[in-house]
Order: C-alpha cells, then structure tokens, then sequence
C-alpha cells in the first residue's frame, strides 16, 4: 500500500509540470499585457514608462526565459510577488484561506448532514408524495442561481426581518466585542452564505444517494438478507447504505479542491474575502504569479483528491484490494 | 467610492439644507463608505487605482491642491513663486507640519520624493511630468527651488502628488515596502487598520495642521457587488456611496431614503464620445462628421439612457472650469442637415435600398466598445438606429477590455469607438489631440492632425498667465467641436447618495469632499462610538 501510494505521488511530478507548462503559455498568449490593464489608456502614463514598469517585472524577456525563471523559483516554493500590488502571493492567499475554508467545510458538513438521509429517504419511499416533492424542490434549488437566491435572502433575513447583517464578516465594532459576542457576530455574517452555498450543493448529493440507494436495494445480496430474515432496519442500515455510500467517498476527495476553490458569485455578494474573488481579480488583471500559484493549489489538490480517494477506497471496499 | 462622490466637482443640483454656521460642532462618530474594489497599494505614488488614491488622498498631502472652486492653492506649501518665464518655481512649504508618527515634515521629504519619482526602479507610472525637472534644490528646510527644462505649466498640478516620509522609507524599497500596508503620512487622517478585501479604517489626525477632522473614524468598505451596497444602504449600514441613474431617479424616492439619506448630482469629470479612426477614408471629410453629429440626437440618448441625468458634451474641457467655451453650443438635432451634408460629401442612395452609396460601396461601419458597459451598449444601439434612419448602416461590437486595447486601439484596428475620457481640472489636453502622439502606444489614436490644435495646446502648456491661457484652450475646443474627430456626446451626471446625520456640507464646485474635515454630526445623532 505505501509503496502504492508513493509510486502514485512520483506519478504525478510529469502531469503537474505539463500543467503549469501549458497554462503559463495561455496566460501569456491571452490578450492584454498586466501592466498594460493596469494603467489602461491613462494619459498620464506614456508607453515609455508601460514599457519601463514590464522590463522592471522581467516581462521583456523572451517567453521561455520568463517560465524557466517561474519553475526556477517554484523548486524553491518561491510562488513570487503579485504584480498588482508587489506582495509575496503566498502571503495573499493564506490570508484569504480561513474565510474561504470554513465557509466550505461547514456548507459541506451541512450538505452531508441534510442530503444523505434526505436522499436515503427519497430512495426508500420511492414514488411516493415526498420523494415527488424533494425531487421537485431539489430541481429548482439546483437551477437557481445562487446570486438571485442571496439577493432574495438578503431582501427577507436582512431587510424585512432586520436579524442578519447583509455583507462582510465582521461588524463595523467587532474589536470592541468580548469572545462569545465575536462568535455570535461572525455566526450571523456567515449564516446566509453558508446557507446559500450549501443550498446549491444540496441537489447533487441527495439525488446521488437516491439513486446509489435504490441501486443498492435492487442488489442480490438485499434479497439475500432478506430471505435470512434480518430486520428491515438492518438491511438498510448496515448492507444497502453502506455499500450506496461508497461512491460518496469518491465525491468527497474530489471535493478537496473545492474546498479551497471559492466562488466569486457568493463572495462578491456576501462581500467575503475569501479566495474566488482573489483569483477572478489575479485573472482580469493577467497577474501571472497569481494565477500560477492557484492553478497549481488546485492541480496539485485535484491530484491528491484523486489519489486519497482511490486510497480511502480501498480501504472501505474490501472487494478492491490494490495488488502490490 | 465614497471618492467617486466626494471629490467629483461641480454644481450641486439636488435637495440638501445649507450648513447653519454653528461653532460648537461636535467630535466623534464614523463615515462608513462602500467601495467595489478594494485598495492595492497606500504607497501613493505608486497608486494608480480609483479605491487607492481614495485612501492616499486622506492620509497624505501634495504640496498643491485644488480649492471648492477648481483653483490650484496650496496645501503642504504656504505659497509659491514662478520666475525666469516659467522655468522655476520656488516653494515655500509649511513649518508646522508633522507626519503621523510625530517627525517634522521638510523639504528633504519633498526632495525624496522627487528622487523615487524619477528612479527607473520604482513602478511609479507618475514619472512623465517629473522627468521635466532640470534640477530639485533644497534651499533650506522650508524653501525648495525647482527648475524645468522648458516652461510646463501643468507642473504646477503635478506637485499635487503625495509627499511620502524620507526618515521612514529611505532605506526601503518602495516596490515591496511595508509601508504600503502601514502608511504614514501629514494628512488629516491617519492609518488605522486594513482588512484585505474587506474595510480599510482611518482615524482622526489630531495634529492635523489645518484642524483636527470632526468626524473620528473614516472606514471604507469593500463591496464589490452593486445591488448589497444597495441593500446596505437599506440597513443605513452604508453611509454613502454612488448610485446609478435607476437608483437615483426611482429606487431611492421612497419615504425611506427621503427620511434618512441626502441625494447629491454633480456633473461628473468625464465625457462619452464616439471617436473616428481619421485614417479611415469614410471619415476623413469633415462634413461626413459633422453630418454624423446632426444626425444624432444626443438629448434622447440622455433622457434613454442616463435618465435625463447628463448634459451634452461639446468638447473636451471641464464644463465650469476657465478651458470651457460657454459659447459652443450643441448641434441641434436635425436629421435633413446631415442628409443635406452626406450629399454634399458625396453619399447618395443610387439604387434606392435605404442605404447610402459612394465609388460603388455602401456607408456601412462598426462601433466598436468594451464590455461589461451597458451605458455605452445602449448609446451605441441609439446610435445605430438614428444612423440608419439617414441611411448609413451601423454595426455594434463588443469586445473585452484587455482585447479591445490591445487587438482594436492599440493597433489602430478600428472604425469608430465609442469610448469615454475623464475631464481633468488641469486642461492640458496634448497627449489626446497633439499631431505628435499619434504613434504607437500614444493617445491619439484616432489620428487626429490639425496644426492649429497643435499651435494651440503648445502654447497652453507654455503659458502660466490663465487669462492669456484661457484664450488658447477655448479657441481649440471651438475648433475641436467644428472639427468633429469626435462626436461628443454626454458629461453624465456623478450621482451619490449620503445618510443625512452628517452636517456641515457645502456643495461646491469641485463637489462637497473639499471640506471633508469640517462635517460633523450631532451628538444626539452620532451612530458609532
């Protein structure tokens, strides 16, 4: 197994260099130069002084040299400096990575919470009023967009109500708050934007646990443990759910980049800092370190997804076992 | 964008009640603004974004600034002299004033700042009009000479730029300093705290030369989406910020909004127009142009599409300001004039298909404008359809920002842009209408030439004495709006909106921030601590 898994790791050193090789091409072969957006028909600026700033960030050089100078410094973890406003990148991502994790795992412990029973239940009363009706709210929840679901939110919770504050993630006096008012007041700016995007979440899980679920009920060894005259409660619990699980392990280590992934939708909205609107901002901006740093967060995360899935896998499915 | 309103100038339209002169104002409360993006750099000299210079503009001074009526005054210099015919200028800067952290401000920070402006190393895009320095003498700590080579007018406005600190960021790299997240400046208000992408918070000056500000806490928000800053602004969890025409005319008359918020509408510092790739041989005949205008009617494209909240543009100066000749009206609209022009230039419908004909070809072109506008979409889309009404066949293209500069104005691959400049207080117009920047790279880029204009702008940027200089810039814009590079079409009106607890306003025509240290709210009213 652990040799496995380190002949998987070394595996992925090849796809993770053709990745970063192939994007930082179509970022430099996309229109618009970054320093050129930056200070965009200004009269103030010359084409002088444009072409000063980009010789001052090494982008006169020929295209080869500017990417063997990034992969350079990347064997060092050295992801470099943003060019919009010269701080080192890592320093800006990690500072927007808690907002961004927590709004995540908590929108994905609640999908887990609500959609798998919900799923498991619409599977086992198959046909029947709710299970038309779950299918029915789960469809429309799925085809909302989220930014008009927030704004409806907002307008009810915030407005109408006046018991949520409608953006950010702190209030305007947080630094003068005790610890369980700081709590409080950071629960009542994440509520909605956990909600919403656990909302939208909700549909995919459910309606793959129904079908797991119903798929599952259909299998032989059901029948089997049926005609052994185990209890129903036993016969779903234990053999159908735990084998319509399984495949939710897969979805959970693809998860993992998403994670980290954010959504400039929600975020915009919410006014969250977090990381969806750091990486829409890198790319209109064609800030090169930026956009270099979160595709490989996400490659790398998307690969390591892939491999803990096929090991959690194993690990639960005694039938897949991998030969050493 | 408590900046979009708050130093956008002009004259003030809309309902507000004139401050009492009262002399016991109060201390204290916050102005909570809303900003779409947030700040890059408080490096100023550096900044170049709209939500950064917001933030410089309050934490640092210039050593010139502009007064509530557009005029250059002075800010950390008490007054200045120009001699030798304009080559020199010598500053004589304040000698009470002290930067936040409590060190004696100079004129070696001046000199300093001059230094970071000319350094190739430093990404400063403000380089262009320092580089005309002869020579920058420190005379002693309260007089600085400064010498050009050739007489600069708009040299003057430049020394409007933030002074930065030398005894904290001579030993720095500016490019990277922490200074940039941690600024210290002379301004009236000083750095508190900044939150990435989420508020930057100021605090009251005490020590600010002027006086210290009546409000205590500046806090700029950072929202990026139009409609929350809306529903904040329903909460009163905003105080101010800009609003659309929609906002403005419909959303916000609601006994809500008239209860607890003040409207303002300023004409903006900007214009729309359509500019003419002057290459193009469709374009080169001036009465083709001119034909254009008539057929245009730029009072409907107000009333469509900002509401009525605009005014025609007829040239490329600030209305209001000394550049601007009241004289030059407006084309009326009149569609048989362009027809009448269009014949004379030789454009006639031959085979009676509605569309104009000349050598064989049809008049036929494309307007070209970025995307992400639904401003400029709808004025393109009212164009087209007035066009055709006089037979010339228009197409709409939109383009994403960073192709359209690149792929579409920066190779000249145009027919016509519909674009829009912003109107600066300093005239000095060169780079945009000067023959000699129609290179590449350069602002001209419609490849507009008339010696005349050049003659013009060449002596306006020479000539210190306004009264002489007014002559120039307000023949030229006669002879820009005859001429027609451009149509001009509208200066929208800047619209904001701010919570009426704050008093002490008093709109001018540079807009109502100039006074921004002299608001203040009642006691009885203040919101926060």
């Amino acid at each position: 197994m652990i040799t496995y898994i380190f002949r998987r790791l070394f595996g992925l050193l090849p796809m993770l260099f053709g990745i970063t090789l192939i994007s930082f091409m179509v970022i430099k072969l996309a229109p618009g130069k970054p320093v050129m957006l930056q200070y965009s028909l200004n009269p103030k600026i010359s084409l002088d002084e444009i072409k000063r700033l980009e010789k001052i960030e090494g982008f006169d050089k020929p295209l080869y040299v500017q990417y063997f100078n990034w992969l350079g410094n990347l064997s060092r973890f050295n992801f470099g400096r943003s060019i919009s406003d010269g701080r080192f990148v890592m320093d800006k991502i990690v500072e927007r990575l808690p907002v961004t994790l927590s709004i995540n795992i908590l929108s994905l412990f609640l999908i887990f919470l609500i959609a798998v029973p919900w799923g498991v239940r619409s599977a086992l009363k198959q046909g029947s009023t709710f299970d038309r009706v779950s299918t029915l709210v789960m469809f429309l929840l799925f085809a909302a967009p989220t930014f008009w679901l927030a704004l409806l939110l907002m307008q009810l919770f915030c407005i109408q109500f006046g018991w949520l504050p409608i953006s950010g993630i702190t209030a305007l006096d947080f630094e003068h708050f005790n610890w369980w008012q700081k709590v409080f007041d950071i629960g009542r700016h994440l509520f909605l934007p956990v909600l919403v995007s656990a909302l939208a979440g909700f549909a995919g899980i459910c309606r793959y646990m129904r079908s797991n679920m119903i798929e599952a009920l259909q299998q032989p060894y059901i029948y089997t443990a049926r005609a052994k005259g185990l209890s129903e409660n036993k016969i779903i619990y234990k053999h159908a759910l735990r084998n319509a699980l399984l495949p939710i392990v897969t979805i959970l280590g693809l998860s993992l980049p998403g994670l980290l992934g954010g959504s400039i939708i929600f975020e915009s909205i919410f006014a969250i800092p977090g990381i969806g609107r750091l990486f829409y901002e890198a790319a209109m901006m064609r800030d090169i370190n930026l956009i270099m740093a979160e595709i490989i967060l996400v490659a790398v995360l998307t690969m390591l997804g892939n491999l803990i899935a096929d090991v959690l896998y194993a690990y639960v499915d005694p039938r897949i076992r991998y030969k050493k | 964008m408590v900046a979009s309103f708050i130093f956008l100038s002009a004259i003030l339209v809309a309902d507000f009640a004139l401050a009492k002169d009262i002399s016991n104002k109060d201390y204290g409360d916050a102005i909570v603004g809303a900003s779409i993006a947030d700040a890059r750099t408080l490096v100023p000299i550096l900044a170049s974004d709209g939500a950064s210079s917001e933030i410089c503009g309050m934490i640092f001074n210039g050593l010139v600034k502009y007064d509530k009526d557009i005029n250059l005054v002075g800010d950390l210099a008490d007054s200045w002299e120009i001699t030798n015919d304009g080559l020199v200028i010598i500053f004589h800067l304040r000698k009470n004033v002290r930067w936040h952290d409590g060190f004696p401000f100079t004129a070696r920070d001046v000199e300093f700042t001059f230094q970071k402006l000319i350094d190739p190393n430093v990404k400063t895009p403000y380089s262009g009009d320092f580089e005309r320095v002869k020579s920058l003498e420190v005379v002693d700590d309260y007089i600085l000479k400064v010498t050009y080579k050739e007489p600069f007018v708009p040299a003057l406005s430049s020394w409007g730029m933030a002074i930065i600190p030398k005894h904290l960021l001579e030993k720095e790299d500016l490019n990277t300093t922490k200074f940039s997240r941690h600024p210290i400046g002379t301004g009236p208000y000083k750095f508190k705290s900044w939150k990435t992408q989420e508020k930057i918070e100021l605090e009251a000056n005490p020590d600010y030369f002027e006086h210290k500000p009546f409000i205590g806490r500046y806090i700029s928000r950072v929202i990026p989406d139009e409609s929350t800053i809306f529903l904040e602004l329903q909460t009163q969890g905003v105080d101010s910020s800009g609003i659309s025409p929609l906002q403005y005319t419909r959303q916000t008359d609601t006994p809500f909004f008239k209860k607890h918020y003040r409207k303002f509408r300023l004409p903006s510092f900007s214009y729309l127009y359509l500019g003419y790739n002057l290459r193009d041989a469709k374009f080169s005949d001036k009465r083709v142009r001119q034909a254009l205008n008539y057929a245009v009617d730029k009072d409907e494209i107000i009333k469509i599409v900002l509401l009525g909240l605009g005014k025609v543009a007829t040239g490329p100066y600030l209305p209001g300001t000394f550049a601007y000749n009241e004289s030059v009206l407006p084309a009326s609209f009149n569609p048989d004039r362009a027809r009448e022009l269009l014949k004379e230039a030789g454009w006639i419908d031959l085979n009676n298909d509605g569309w104009l004909e000349k050598d064989g070809k049809r008049f036929e072109f494309t307007i070209l404008t970025n995307q992400g506008n639904e401003e400029r979409l709808k004025v393109a889309q009212i164009i087209q359809r007035r066009l055709k009404e006089v037979g010339i066949k228009v197409n709409v293209r939109v383009v994403e920002w960073s192709v359209f500069l690149t792929e579409f104005i920066e190779k000249r691959k145009f027919e016509t842009v519909l674009l829009g400049w912003s109107l600066p207080r300093e005239p000095d117009n060169y780079d945009i209408w000067h023959s000699s920047k129609t290179g590449e790279g350069q602002f001209n880029f419609v490849g507009y030439k008339n010696a005349e204009i050049d003659d013009l702008l060449t002596q306006g940027r020479r000539t210190f004495d306004q009264e002489k200089r007014k002559v120039f810039y307000q023949k030229a814009h006669e002879i820009l709006y005859d001429d027609q590079p451009y149509m001009f079409i509208y200066v929208p009106d800047g619209l904001s909106i701010l919570h009426n607890r704050f008093e002490g306003i008093v709109p001018a025509p540079i807009g109502i921030g100039y006074n921004f240290i002299d608001w203040w709210v009642p006691k009885a009213k203040q919101k926060y601590k």
